[in-house]
């Protein structure tokens, strides 16, 4: 049992634009990349060229179909990582205190030195947001890329997660939820983002910003026949030329 | 509660290495962290105008490419037989001495008995240069088999295409269309833009039959029929025309639309009428006189003389046609009649109400000064899936045309060139095939023809090349056919030749059609044992399917490992307001016994004794490819890179060898570009800033500015000869083709013959996780995608009880699969569609018993034959008829429920592979 802190001096978080995101699992990558060399234990990867191929990845993209009532059918693309919540029940009920939440930016991280592998925490979120790791044994987790936000080794403007700086699309923001006037929070606002399933009372930091409208015309004006009885090209064209 | 201590600023790396990515063909540039002298980590270069910082999956996953278990180790020389990948490892003297006595003796006897094709090569401006020295007329890169009518339809019309030639202009344009575009090409770029297009709540159009990745984002989704696409947009033309809805303005300056066409039967029919020094003829509306169409002040009139017909009047009588109403198109197209008006009426609105002017001045090639320029804020993009039909070349010009239409093209907000485009096809080169024993060829391999008289045709009529570009069956193939390449030489068909040399093109798998049919032409044996194709030389970085067929293994480096140049002579990485090329350069030695391929081919060239590549004295001209890269000059002044020219390194575009010129480029970044003005920005083809400006840098010798080409006059040459004019006549059997096929203005056929036994479509879809065959070997990119199930729509999977887990025998004409299926409801209901190259071999690519990519994963290829089916007893590539571009997309297939296979069908042996399996294990840092 891990206590979490009674409040937090910022709630630091990504917001996931899931209309702009194409799927494209780069920022799955990049995670992959930076947190095998930086925080804590590689992130393995068993039977890499064999017949299963088993690898830790903290971010994971999952691809949905989604039918409207009326029209065609959508795909929804659904990168899913920590959502680094307010009432964690992945650090409440971690045995260790390996699991712990930050008091200083809300982040969830797992000390890898008092990590037992248990696994209690896995179990414990909903969001199937945790995987332990094949080879060092431990919890693995998007740790918000605590060691570049923070890190003075690098550029003001790289100092974001991994998956934030890679996106091409744009899908992705990092910032401050606890504070309303961040621009993290306006696009929350703006576009009305969400809690990933509320219904767990997790409170979880992290928002997604929903679809917008799709397959709808603009409602521009039909077009119009330019002469109504059609009398060969040049009549056609001295009615459009009077119309220019 | 005390919180552990966490490191927040570790030490990123010791050192940044700046190159270019090779995971696909985008070229972004990166950044490589280097710990110990090692790669640990790649992100994209913020200051690199391709990527700006951002990088997809595949290039970040570079780090896993250079430890790849693939990777060649060593120059290998086949033991045993063809197919099987028993190899000894021998030196690269033993090597290079092998296949020099062979070319050698090839170059002496009949240069052409070599075919040196080079696959997804990002260095064809220097490997045509080495094919050229040698002298065999044999030589293309993948475009046949890639996008070629994309390419060729665009630079005939418009003198550029898209991607590498221009991109929409995504800061301004409020209306996207992306026409049969999988997640590729390009890629980084268009994420960014449609990243940006959301931002402001622009809409972007998907039509594709398939809705995933840019067309799930889409905010419309026009699932249309596979190779109907061509019907929809001249649907959309009609709809416009019939409103009046087109920018009669620019068409009458900027287009040929007020050309005046010769009438009546005869030799010259349908050519523009032309005065004495052969330029084509206006009414001007100022004079009143028939005048050139560039003169100064001209202000052409799209009414004509009222004696002549104008392109702009058979454009009208053209598209106005009944045939091309909505209510006569949308069954094919799978589109409503309706949607297809609010379309049209979308485009015209942004296009035509909500035009854009940026208070820019600037002064067109008649003298015309602007004081601003307009915009037409609605634009394009297309690829693959519109042009890999058997109408693909007429599809994609029917788009450029409606983009012209519109007013769009080289405008604020629509389309936009990049340099060294726009550059019309005339003054592009010509294709030449003239080849004689040890000597040089009499110029470039491939080009843009201008009418029959340009063909490369031997005396008798037969075709000079190996793949039969450049003929009567495809006479605009300005990428070769690399497809038909094997199937060539085995056939004998238009001759035999001796040594197949390939670089990095998987023939032996997923980049040939009939894969099965391919394997067996490469180790098929006469009656006296001899293989039929004598000899195969292959360069690959890694163990792929082709390597197994090959007599000599030239190991590659992988792109961390090398020197390469991605040129302005060559596919370019320009941005709309700049020209740019880049480098690579080494960030870590190979530490295997492998070379660059491009070093290699300057030491085959010393060897060989080509002109290009030895000294007066018969030295070695060029000791590696670096040193290529420098020295190398096309014209004086002119070489692979554009920056840092002169002795000093101050000059750009022209300018002397610099030494130190590779130094500059690293410590710049990798790149360079040169900006253009804003004054010469837009209106590119017209505006004499830009014009003196494309001069300045070395893209052409004099200003060329020219009119688009809605009605493409070289084709009406074609249809002449076809008629039975001139003196160059083609063989009566492609006579009826010639005419239907090679019209001036596009008009749409069924590319495949409607056949109730194969009633639904099947394509393919590039992931964007992947890059063909290459991401397989990749331990982070194979749990992406290590499998590929056909995707069934929704009515097929009901119609034949398909659940989930299920598996199907898939039928084509040519040949069967069988396969897992999966439920797809954004899908098209006539078409079947599955991943690009995920399939692999059993044994290539380092990969262990069982992978997926073997059992689960499968290619479509099987299913496609790469001739069609015989008429009048003539052997006839699937290719489009006017270009060769491999018709991958006019597949047809039927499906049938089968019970569960271990593995996907067919199977093959097992290849041996030459460098074993990678680790069961991966884990580890760098530097720890």
């Amino acid at each position: 049992m891990t206590l979490l802190p009674e409040k937090v001096d910022k709630k630091l978080g990504l917001v996931i634009d899931l209309d702009t995101c194409v799927g494209c699992h780069a920022c799955v990558v990049a995670c992959k990349g930076w947190n095998t060399e930086n925080y804590g234990s590689a992130l393995s990867d068993k039977d890499a060229y064999g017949g299963d191929p088993v690898g830790t990845f903290l971010n994971r993209v999952h691809s949905y179909e989604v039918e409207p009532p009326l029209g065609a059918s959508q795909t929804v693309h659904f990168p899913k990582s920590c959502l680094h919540c307010e009432d964690a029940p992945c650090v409440t009920v971690c045995p260790t205190g390996a699991s712990y939440k930050r008091e200083e930016d809300g982040i969830v991280l797992v000390n890898e030195d008092a990590c037992i592998g248990c696994g209690l925490c896995a179990w414990a979120c909903p969001y199937g947001a945790r995987e332990l790791d094949g080879v060092s044994g431990v919890m693995k987790k998007c740790t918000l890329c605590v060691d570049r936000i923070y890190n003075e080794n690098l550029a003001e403007e790289d100092r974001v997660p991994a998956c934030v700086r890679t996106c091409p699309a744009g899908a992705r923001h990092f910032g401050d939820l606890g504070d309303e006037e961040s621009d993290v929070s306006k696009l929350v606002r703006e576009r009305g983002g969400m809690d990933l399933m509320p219904e767990m009372g997790t409170k979880p930091v992290n928002k997604y910003l929903p679809l917008r409208s799709r397959d709808e015309g603009l409602g521009v004006p039909a077009l119009e026949e330019v002469a109504s009885e059609p009398t060969g090209f040049m009549r056609w064209l001295d009615k459009v030329l009077e119309k220019v | 509660m005390k919180e552990p201590y966490v490191e927040l600023s570790p030490e990123v790396s010791e050192e940044v290495r700046q190159t270019t990515c090779y995971m696909c063909a985008c070229r972004c540039g990166i950044d490589v962290h280097m710990k110990d002298g090692k790669v640990a980590y790649i992100e994209g270069n913020r200051s690199h105008p391709v990527n700006k910082g951002v990088l997809c999956a595949k290039g970040s996953a570079g780090v896993m490419q250079v430890n790849s278990p693939s990777r060649l180790r060593s120059p290998l020389r086949r033991v045993g037989e063809r197919g099987r990948g028993e190899f000894e490892e021998i030196s690269w003297e033993e090597a290079l001495s092998e296949v020099t006595d062979r070319l050698l003796k090839i170059r002496r006897e009949a240069p052409e008995r070599l075919a040196f094709f080079t696959g997804r090569d990002q260095s064809q401006s220097f490997t045509s240069y080495w094919a050229q020295e040698f002298g065999t007329p044999n030589y293309a890169a993948h475009g046949g088999f890639c996008s070629v009518n994309m390419a060729t339809a665009g630079i005939y019309t418009m003198g550029g295409a898209f991607w590498e030639f221009g991109q929409p202009d995504f800061e301004r344009t409020k209306y996207l269309m992306l026409f049969g575009v999988a997640e590729d090409h390009d890629s980084n770029p268009i994420k960014m833009g449609l990243g940006k297009m959301k931002g402001r709540g622009a809409k972007v159009v998907g039509v594709n039959p398939v809705r995933t990745g840019y067309n799930a984002i889409a905010d419309e989704w026009i699932g249309i029929t596979p190779g109907s696409d061509g019907l929809f947009i001249m649907s959309l033309i009609y709809e416009l025309l019939r409103s009046g809805k087109v920018d009669t303005d620019y068409l009458s300056c900027y287009t040929n639309a007020p050309f005046l066409l010769e009438g009546g039967d005869g030799e010259r029919s349908g050519l523009f009428l032309r005065d004495g020094d052969g330029k084509p003829l206006v009414m001007d509306r100022v004079s009143g006189k028939l005048v050139a169409f560039d003169g100064k002040g001209v202000r052409p009139d799209l009414r004509g003389d009222g004696k002549h017909e104008t392109v702009f009047g058979k454009l009208v009588e053209t598209y106005l046609s009944d045939c091309y109403a909505p209510e006569k198109v949308s069954e094919r197209c799978g589109v409503p009649v309706e949607t297809i008006c609010r379309i049209a009426s979308e485009l015209a609105h942004v296009a035509f109400e909500e035009s854009i002017e940026l208070p820019i001045a600037w002064t067109d090639f008649r003298g015309e000064h602007h004081e601003v320029m307009l915009g037409r804020p609605v634009s394009f993009h297309a690829m693959r899936g519109i042009s890999a039909h058997g109408n693909g070349f007429q599809t994609c010009r029917a788009l450029h045309i409606l983009q012209i239409l519109l007013g769009s093209v080289e405008v604020p907000g629509g389309f936009r060139f990049k340099p060294p485009y726009p550059k019309p096809a005339e003054i592009h080169p010509k294709p030449h095939s003239d080849c004689h024993v040890n000597c040089p060829l009499d110029g470039p391999h491939l080009g843009f023809v201008m009418g029959p008289e340009d063909l490369a045709l031997k005396i008798d009529g037969r075709a000079a090349r190996i793949d039969k570009a450049f003929t009567w069956e495809n006479p605009l193939s300005s990428h070769g056919l690399m497809h038909m390449v094997i199937s060539n030489a085995y056939a004998g068909d238009p001759y035999k030749i001796d040594t197949l040399f390939f670089y990095m093109a998987n023939m032996a798998w997923n980049s040939s059609m009939d894969t099965g049919g391919v394997m067996e032409k490469l180790t098929a044996k006469d009656d006296e044992g001899n293989y039929v194709i004598p000899y195969i030389v292959y360069s690959d970085a890694y163990a792929s399917e082709m390597v197994a067929y090959a007599d000599i293994v030239l190991p590659d480096t992988t792109y961390l490992e090398r020197h390469d140049c991605i040129s302005l002579l060559d596919r370019p990485i320009s941005e709309p307001d700049g020209a740019a090329d880049a480098i690579r350069g080494p960030v870590v030695d190979a530490g295997r016994d492998v070379r660059g391929f491009q070093s290699v081919l300057c030491d085959l060239g010393h060897r060989l004794g080509l002109g290009g590549f030895v000294t007066e004295d018969g030295e070695a001209k060029y000791k590696d490819y670096a040193d290529y890269i420098v020295h190398h000059e096309r014209k004086p002044g002119i070489g692979p890179l554009s920056g840092y020219r002169g002795e000093d390194g101050s000059l750009s575009g022209r300018g002397g060898v610099n030494e130190d010129q590779l130094d500059r480029y690293k410590e710049g970044g990798g790149f360079f570009v040169s900006p253009i003005e804003a004054g010469s920005s837009f209106y590119k083809p017209w505006n004499m800033s830009y014009q003196d400006w494309a001069v300045g840098m070395g893209f052409y010798e004099k200003p060329s500015p020219y009119v688009f080409q809605l009605y493409v006059e070289p084709l009406r040459k074609f249809q002449l000869a076809a008629e039975g004019y001139g003196e160059i006549q083609p063989p009566d059997h492609l006579r009826d083709s010639l005419k239907s096929r090679m019209t001036p203005f596009p008009e749409w056929y069924e590319s495949t013959d409607e056949d109730d036994d194969y009633p639904l479509h099947a394509l393919t879809q590039r992931p964007m996780a992947m890059y063909h065959s290459w991401g397989s070997q990749n331990a982070w990119l194979r749990q992406i995608h290590g499998m590929n199930p056909l995707y069934v729509p929704l009515r097929v999977w009901r119609e034949h009880g398909f659940e989930e887990g299920d598996w199907a025998k898939v039928t084509s004409r040519h040949g069967e699969i069988t396969v897992p299926v999966a439920l797809h409801r954004g899908l098209n209901g006539h078409t079947v569609w599955t991943w690009n190259a995920i399939g692999k071999r059993r044994g290539a690519w380092g990969l262990g018993e069982g992978s997926p990519e073997s059992t689960k994963g499968f290619l479509l290829n099987h299913l496609i034959d790469d001739l069609l089916p015989l008429k009048d007893g003539e052997r006839v590539s699937n290719s489009d008829p006017v270009t060769g571009q491999a018709a991958w997309f006019d597949l047809k297939v039927r499906l049938e429920k089968v019970s569960p296979r271990k593995s996907s069908e067919p199977v093959f042996e097992e290849l041996k592979s030459p460098v074993g399996v990678g680790p069961k294990v991966v884990s580890f840092k760098v530097g720890r």
